[in-house]
């Protein structure tokens, strides 16, 4: 059972596995590809995982039924994922959102202000040191779903 | 200038502190080379041939002088005591120690400067015209939304790994001297039909080894949208932008594969999720942006009394008259004029300044300009904001310094990249080439004669010295290991935006100065009265050229 940062502190997830992406169909209890979760009568507490190049666009209809949505970073260089959770918290998905791959330390607080809630990271002995980097800064100039206001709204 | 409240230190204060310890996580094994690349890139700082290469940003070219002593400060105490002006108006270091540079931005953050995003695959540097708020034909001062689009791209979490890196200019004269059309995202200020002023955005243009000249994705928008329409354009790149291949990657590849229609739609689809959102400007924030750039204290002068005076001085020694007459332009406010700088001195790499020329020019600016300095995109420095009756005593202090050459906008006010010679993406060198043509070209009564003539020159694809829009572009390339130069002709950055043809086969870095001498010739020769290097090639073609410098020596 994966380790993880959820809601600013190391938890497991005792509910959610990794996808398989050579079955067919999702297990019980699998997070589903996009290509399975598409096949899904019913979606409803439903996981699936973002890969990039994936988009958010099969989603959208669906955003109320779904349980968990996880965003692949392959590589974490790799920053479409950093849109995909933007775009799904602006249009409405309240569930958790957990960023799983490749992406490193010194990205989580970039990643906690477009939307990320949870991050799985690809070394789970790092999650304790993790932690500190989610505060690398207090303030902030632009709006992100962390604050949805930009600074010049807010100086006093 | 922009002046940070505790919000904008307490910002800066941050990044230093999260940079120091990425550092120390770094130098103690605990970041690889490769996590650690885009972390050191977006604090400036490059990894070059001979040591680190540290970029810092001058935002929009603006430097006041307590700025400018603290640069001169630092290439003293951290490196060999000289600094380089880049073409995207920012301050280069050519020797300093990685395990130093936390400690350098932290004395920048003193000063209200930091290396934030000057280089990796994020939103840059915004810049503009370096004559911003004193032209006379300028719609209005650029620098206010310069200093927005500075606040919304610093950090921003969205668009940290993009694509490719991101480069903003923002514009508001008809003569575009931001080069607006050869950037990712080009800002122009525009009035509508109705005569109320917005932005046309221009998306798209770009440099590198794919010349594109941007096109247009709204004619108008209104000022409040600026940043929600931003914000859309790069939502749809950092989605959609090619990243399977890094020559591949810019926004330019992305406009051209949808085409600009359907770019359109995407950007409008986007705009519409954040379009009256909490990022529209509010006019408080709009009016506070602008305070931060209202007048100096100007004195009133009479206009006529005060030029009369200058050209009885300028008459009286010529040395002086001819610098009045090449190195500044005049100012919209009456008894004022502003004085380009020039960093290109034969002999001296294009754009160099040393800590103690920094240092004098600090003095001056003090002295002279209301405390402020600007940075060029054609790597000079300029000061403002001078009064006519001051030119002589400014122009005595400047020439006794070497900063006095009377070249601005001629043909040995070359644009260069640092090249081989401190780049590791270099193909090959570009100092020496410039030094080599400027030797040539040492005689400067001839080179006023050849009238505005715009030389850049890149040590490779990159295009760091613009070789696209020169005039003349000089280009280095690399030939099974041999070092070699393309020459293009017929390039332009102003309105009339246009990318430079190639001559034809490249040329051995020791022929360069005969080359260039022949396209000069070639020039001379079919030139009609009062016609510019770019007019002449415009009316001829390149065939001429290509056969004056092709011809078999008889």
């Amino acid at each position: 059972m994966p380790r993880l940062i959820k809601n600013g502190e190391v938890v497991t997830d005792e509910r959610w596995q990794a996808p398989d992406a050579e079955a067919e169909q999702a297990a019980p209890g699998a997070i589903a590809t996009l290509a399975q979760w598409q096949t899904l009568a019913d979606k409803s507490g439903s996981a699936v995982q973002l890969e990039p190049g994936d988009g958010v666009e099969a989603l959208l209809p669906h955003l109320n039924e779904l349980a968990l949505v996880a965003v692949n970073f392959p590589v974490f260089t790799d920053g479409r994922g950093f849109s995909y959770a933007r775009e799904l918290r602006q249009r409405g998905y309240t569930g958790e959102l957990r960023a799983v791959g490749a992406f490193i330390r010194d990205q989580l607080h970039y990643l906690s202000r477009v939307g990320f809630d949870a991050f799985q990271m690809l070394d789970e002995a790092e999650l304790e040191n993790a932690l500190a980097s989610l505060g690398d800064f207090t303030e902030h100039y632009q709006a992100a779903i962390d604050q949805p206001l930009p600074l010049f709204r807010r100086r006093a | 200038m922009y002046v940070y409240d505790q919000y904008d230190q307490r910002i800066i204060d941050e990044r230093v502190a999260q940079f120091r310890d990425q550092t120390q996580r770094y130098l103690a094994g605990k970041i690889t080379d490769e996590q650690f690349l885009p972390l050191r890139l977006q604090n400036g700082l490059y990894i070059q041939r001979l040591a680190p290469m540290m970029r810092i940003a001058v935002p929009y070219g603006l430097l006041n002088s307590k700025q400018l002593r603290k640069l001169a400060y630092i290439t003293r105490h951290y490196d060999k005591g000289y600094a380089h002006v880049s073409t995207r108006q920012n301050i280069q270091l050519n020797w300093p120690l990685l395990e130093e540079v936390p400690d350098i931005l932290a004395e920048l953050a003193e000063v209200q400067m930091h290396a934030v995003q000057t280089s990796g695959n994020c939103i840059r540097n915004t810049t503009t015209d370096q004559f911003a708020g004193v032209a006379r034909d300028e719609l209005e001062d650029p620098r206010p939304w310069c200093e927005i689009i500075r606040q919304w791209s610093t950090f921003h979490p969205e668009f940290a790994f993009l694509p490719r890196k991101f480069k903003i200019a923002v514009c508001a004269t008809e003569e575009d001297r931001a080069a607006i059309h050869a950037h990712d995202i080009g800002v122009e200020l525009v009035p509508n039909a109705a005569g109320e002023i917005g932005f046309k955005v221009l998306a798209g243009g770009g440099l590198g080894r794919t010349p594109v000249i941007g096109s247009v994705v709204s004619e108008w928008i209104e000022k409040k949208h600026l940043l929600t329409f931003l914000e859309a354009i790069l939502r749809v790149y950092n989605q959609h932008g090619r990243r399977d291949n890094k020559f591949k990657a810019r926004i330019k590849i992305l406009v051209k594969a949808m085409g600009i229609e359907a770019f359109r739609e995407a950007v409008a689809k986007e705009w519409a999720l954040v379009k009256d959102g909490p990022s529209t400007l509010t006019d408080e924030e709009i009016a506070r942006a602008k305070s931060f750039f209202t007048d100096p204290a100007y004195e009133p002068f009479d206009d006529a009394a005060s030029s009369a005076a200058l050209a009885e001085q300028a008459a009286a020694d010529p040395i002086f008259g001819n610098w009045i007459k090449r190195n500044t332009v005049q100012h919209r406010v009456p008894g004022y004029q502003a004085v380009t700088i020039s960093l290109k001195l034969t002999g001296h790499a294009p754009g160099d300044i040393t800590d103690r020329q920094l240092e004098l020019l600090a003095d001056l600016a003090d002295q002279f300009s209301f405390g402020e300095i600007r940075t060029t995109h054609q790597q000079n420095m300029v000061l403002a904001d001078v009064r006519q009756q001051d030119l002589y005593a400014l122009w005595q202090q400047l020439q006794a310094a070497g900063l006095a050459t009377a070249n601005i906008g001629y043909l040995t006010d070359i644009i260069c990249c640092p090249g081989g010679d401190y780049c590791s993406l270099a193909n090959a060198k570009s100092i020496p080439v410039a030094e080599a043509i400027q030797s040539r070209f040492d005689d400067l009564d001839y080179v006023y004669d050849l009238g505005p003539l715009e030389l850049n020159i890149s040590g490779c694809m990159n295009a760091c010295g613009h070789h696209h829009i020169g005039h003349i572009g000089i280009l280095g390339v690399d030939k099974k290991g041999e070092e070699f130069y393309q020459v293009s002709l017929g390039g332009s950055q102003a309105k009339d935006a246009s990318l430079g043809k190639i001559l034809g086969p490249s040329f051995k870095q020791e022929d360069m100065p005969e080359v260039m001498e022949k396209i000069i010739n070639t020039y001379v020769d079919l030139r009609g009265e009062e016609e510019t290097f770019l007019e002449t090639y415009r009316r001829v073609g390149i065939d001429p050229f290509k056969e004056r410098v092709y011809a078999k020596a008889d």
